[in-house]
């Protein structure tokens, strides 16, 4: 009697077909050697938004009676391997399933394995990754996020990445051949498909994570009041409204202490003050109130608040005024206009150093900015990748050109 | 994203498909050949009528897809689709049930043989997509045949006996098959699929008889009527509900012959009850955590047993009894409130204590509500409700009070 337990931790919408993919794969690769499983996604993350963290779970199995303790649970207690599909959750899982932060390696087994796409080193990520008080292998796959949406898909071969490497990880559960031989039948199923599945096998980097590693913050959490304590007739108390900033000047919102949103956030606003004209179109236009209005009338956006859906800069009349950038970049959440206050030469340095990496400003998602795709994917190649094709391989790429 | 999985099939004449409960539905009623359905989207339903889409527009299902413009004229749809003879598909969750209630009750005086999936769900207030069974229990009382299944196979096997039991002219009943928000509806398993030949053995097309509503068949269906009427058309109903027994047991029996798999029993799932001391009673997905459950308890010498009923209605009163009357206590979970009830118990909790009134034998009764608004019922809930049982088992006496499990107090 044996099973083995995952999850793919992943943006809601953008990675929710890949997520599914990943799981179903998962299943059906162990199938091949007469196991059970189930694939499922964890129900209180749905209705899912763009960005919003959620989970999917692939369990499977020697016996079918083993299975059961997680078949009427929404999620399971502890997971062999965490998959992470987009390294900016490293910061931490807030899903509008629970309250609190989780960290993004809080059901990992001890001496389980976080497997990640990431670009990024072992070393800047467990500058995010809380830290644990078991040691767990830290596994990377050298690889931008996948992302696309509820309608589509991104044919990138990422899910066969991760089960090739999966194969590694978990090989008395997944052997390289039964993962190779489920990619093939699967869905838009073709030889290139496992030949990226091959190579993310051969190339997977992993590294053990001691005890002391990793981002040394106590996530915050939240005690659920008890029946009696709580208000009838289903209703909650409005939030107060806000007070000045300082001194009777400026405006901070009052915010909900119990839902935060910065882990939805795969890019943050960084803002060069000095170009503000002051217009107020951030402040207004802002779908979380996330700006903080200072006292010299400039609008500073709060990062426990913000969930980078890139509005701001959309709207900003102000030349280079905001810029997105991934969250990758940053270690922190601190007032961009406090560091402003502070040093204002330091603060160019470091701003123009955030909104010139060519890598970071890369739109992850986003309705204003377009393109970049096929750059992307030569740069995907380069890494490892796949070759770039026209049509979906295996169903009509060969009568189709670039 | 439904795909075989290419393993030997575990029964003759089958394949092997990983696919939600929703998703077995959905194949189950493109082999039945489905000829109507109508839509209306509200979670966890709503995974049942996206599969039935995907069927029909993969070219897999020919059949009328109507997206209704609320569960009221989705349920209405159904019902004159099936008088005038074709095989019906309806469903919905929750809230979107109760806005189908006008329809709900007037189908089964029609004697409309609808089938319809509910995806149990919690009723607003509060806004919530967990599982309780409150949704379809509330036409528990009006001649609707209910049926809670545990797994996708369930769902499947369900569906396909369905509509061989609802469109049997004996009967004529609609029925609603309750599916776990989530748990089922949501959650992919390994099933066996059966071929269309095995299913075209066992479901004989949908005839309407004397009933059909057709120019060569000149008939009023429900016209108005009076006091002097009514109560002979609920002896009907109540006459039609009574002969769903007998059409129950001979198409399981019919199921097993054919399919070479399938429920022993139509009534409800026995498990490890032979010489169980404690039987607990649940009905749908709530029998996972307990059967692992008993599992522990009887690695530890404790003989716990589980009774999950599938057919809530017709309820089997006599077989039930003989089931639980041997038992030195029961325990009854609901995933289901019944507010200001006999013992402020679940549903289920008092349709047992009223089947056990007339028996010889009267063991002892717990009564649990857990698991509302899909909240897991967890392996600590099962063990503490079983130490109760137990409790009452030796004292000889039920305990009057309704507990409330994982619930923060």
């Amino acid at each position: 009697m044996a099973h083995f337990t995952c999850e793919v931790v992943y943006r809601g919408i953008f990675q929710k077909n890949l997520a599914a993919r990943i799981c179903r794969g998962i299943v059906l690769s162990s199938r091949k050697a007469g196991r059970w499983g189930i694939a499922f996604g964890r129900y209180g993350d749905s209705p899912q938004r763009n960005g919003i963290p959620a989970k999917d779970f692939a369990i499977v199995a020697d016996t079918q009676e083993e299975l059961e303790q997680n078949m009427a649970r929404y999620e399971p207690k502890e997971v062999d391997v965490t998959i992470c599909v987009d390294d900016t959750l490293g910061k931490g899982v807030e899903s509008w399933a629970w309250y609190g932060l989780q960290p993004i390696n809080r059901l990992t087994v001890p001496n389980g394995t976080l497997l990640m796409t990431s670009l990024q080193r072992p070393e800047d990520l467990l500058k995010d990754i809380h830290k644990k008080e078991a040691p767990y292998t830290l596994a990377l796959i050298p690889a931008k996020a996948s992302f696309s949406g509820l309608w589509v898909y991104k044919e990138d071969h990422t899910e066969a990445r991760i089960l090739g490497a999966l194969a590694k990880i978990q090989p008395a559960f997944l052997s390289l051949e039964a993962v190779c031989q489920a990619i093939r039948e699967a869905e838009w199923g073709s030889d290139l498909k496992v030949q990226s599945a091959r190579k993310a096998h051969e190339r997977l980097q992993s590294r053990p994570v001691k005890i002391t590693e990793g981002n040394p913050e106590t996530p915050f959490a939240f005690e659920k009041p008890k029946w009696w304590e709580m208000r009838e007739g289903v209703s909650i108390p409005a939030i107060p409204i806000g007070k000045p900033m300082e001194g009777g000047k400026g405006y901070v919102p009052e915010r909900n202490p119990y839902f935060k949103k910065f882990t939805t956030r795969t890019m943050r606003p960084v803002i060069d003050f000095d170009k503000c004209v002051k217009c107020t179109l951030c402040w207004l236009q802002c779908p979380d109130s996330c700006f903080d209005v200072t006292p010299d009338g400039l609008y500073d956006a709060n990062m426990e608040s913000c969930c980078g859906c890139g509005v701001c800069e959309a709207v900003c009349p102000a030349k280079e005024c905001i810029t997105m950038v991934s969250e990758a970049a940053f270690d922190d959440n601190a007032s961009q206009w406090e560091m402003w206050r502070k040093d204002k030469a330091k603060y160019t340095t470091w701003m123009t150093a955030k909104i010139s990496d060519k890598e970071h400003v890369v739109r992850s998602h986003g309705f204003r900015f377009r393109g970049q795709y096929d750059e992307e994917i030569k740069k995907e190649l380069d890494m490892g990748g796949v070759e770039i094709t026209a049509g979906i391989p295996g169903e009509n790429a060969d009568s189709k050109k670039l | 994203m439904a795909v075989e999985t290419k393993a030997a099939p575990v029964v003759a004449n089958h394949k092997e498909m990983l696919i939600s409960g929703s998703e077995a539905c959905a194949e189950a009623l493109t082999l039945a050949d489905l000829d109507v359905v109508t839509a209306y989207p509200i979670r966890p339903y709503d995974t049942v009528m996206q599969a039935i889409a995907k069927k029909i527009a993969n070219g897999q299902l020919v059949a009328e897809y109507i997206v209704a413009e609320g569960e009221h004229s989705q349920f209405e749809i159904v019902k004159h689709a099936s008088t005038v003879g074709a095989r019906v598909f309806c469903g919905s969750s929750g809230v979107g049930w109760m806005y189908a209630m006008e329809c709900l009750v007037v189908t089964p005086p029609l004697r409309v043989p609808m089938v319809c999936m509910v995806g149990n769900r919690a009723l607003d207030d509060p806004g919530a997509f967990g599982v309780e069974h409150n949704d379809a229990l509330v036409v528990r009382d009006l001649g609707w045949m209910l049926i809670w299944v545990d797994t996708a196979q369930e769902m499947l096997d369900t569906t396909l006996l369905a509509y061989r039991i609802a469109e049997d002219r004996r009967v004529f009943l609609p029925i609603a098959m309750s599916a776990d928000g989530a748990f089922l509806t949501h959650s992919q398993a390994l099933v066996q699929v059966p071929s269309k030949a095995l299913v075209d053995k066992f479901l004989p097309r949908y005839d309407r008889g004397d009933l059909l509503l057709h120019p060569d068949n000149p008939i009023t269906v429900a016209p108005q009527a009076n006091e002097d009427w009514v109560i002979e058309i609920r002896r009907q109903n109540d006459e039609a509900m009574k002969r769903a027994s007998t059409v129950i047991e001979e198409a399981y029996a019919d199921f097993r012959k054919v399919m070479g798999r399938g429920a022993e029993h139509p009534w409800f799932e026995e498990y490890m009850t032979d010489d169980a001391e404690i039987i607990l009673v649940g009905m749908g997905t709530i029998s996972l955590p307990i059967k692992v459950a008993i599992r522990e308890m009887r690695a530890k010498g404790k003989k716990v047993g589980l009774v999950r009923p599938r057919w809530f209605r017709p309820f089997p009163t006599e077989r039930m009894v003989k089931a639980l009357s041997r038992a030195g206590a029961i325990g009854v979970i609901d995933r289901d409130y019944s507010f200001g009830s006999p013992f402020n118990s679940g549903v289920v909790a008092n349709e047992i204590r009223a089947a056990l009134y007339n028996a010889d034998k009267r063991p002892p009764l717990m009564s649990f509500i857990c698991g509302l608004g899909g909240r897991e019922v967890t392996l600590a809930d099962v063990h503490k409700a079983t130490d109760m049982c137990f409790a009452a088992a030796n004292s000889g006496k039920s305990d009057p009070k309704t507990h409330w499990l994982g619930v923060r107090e």
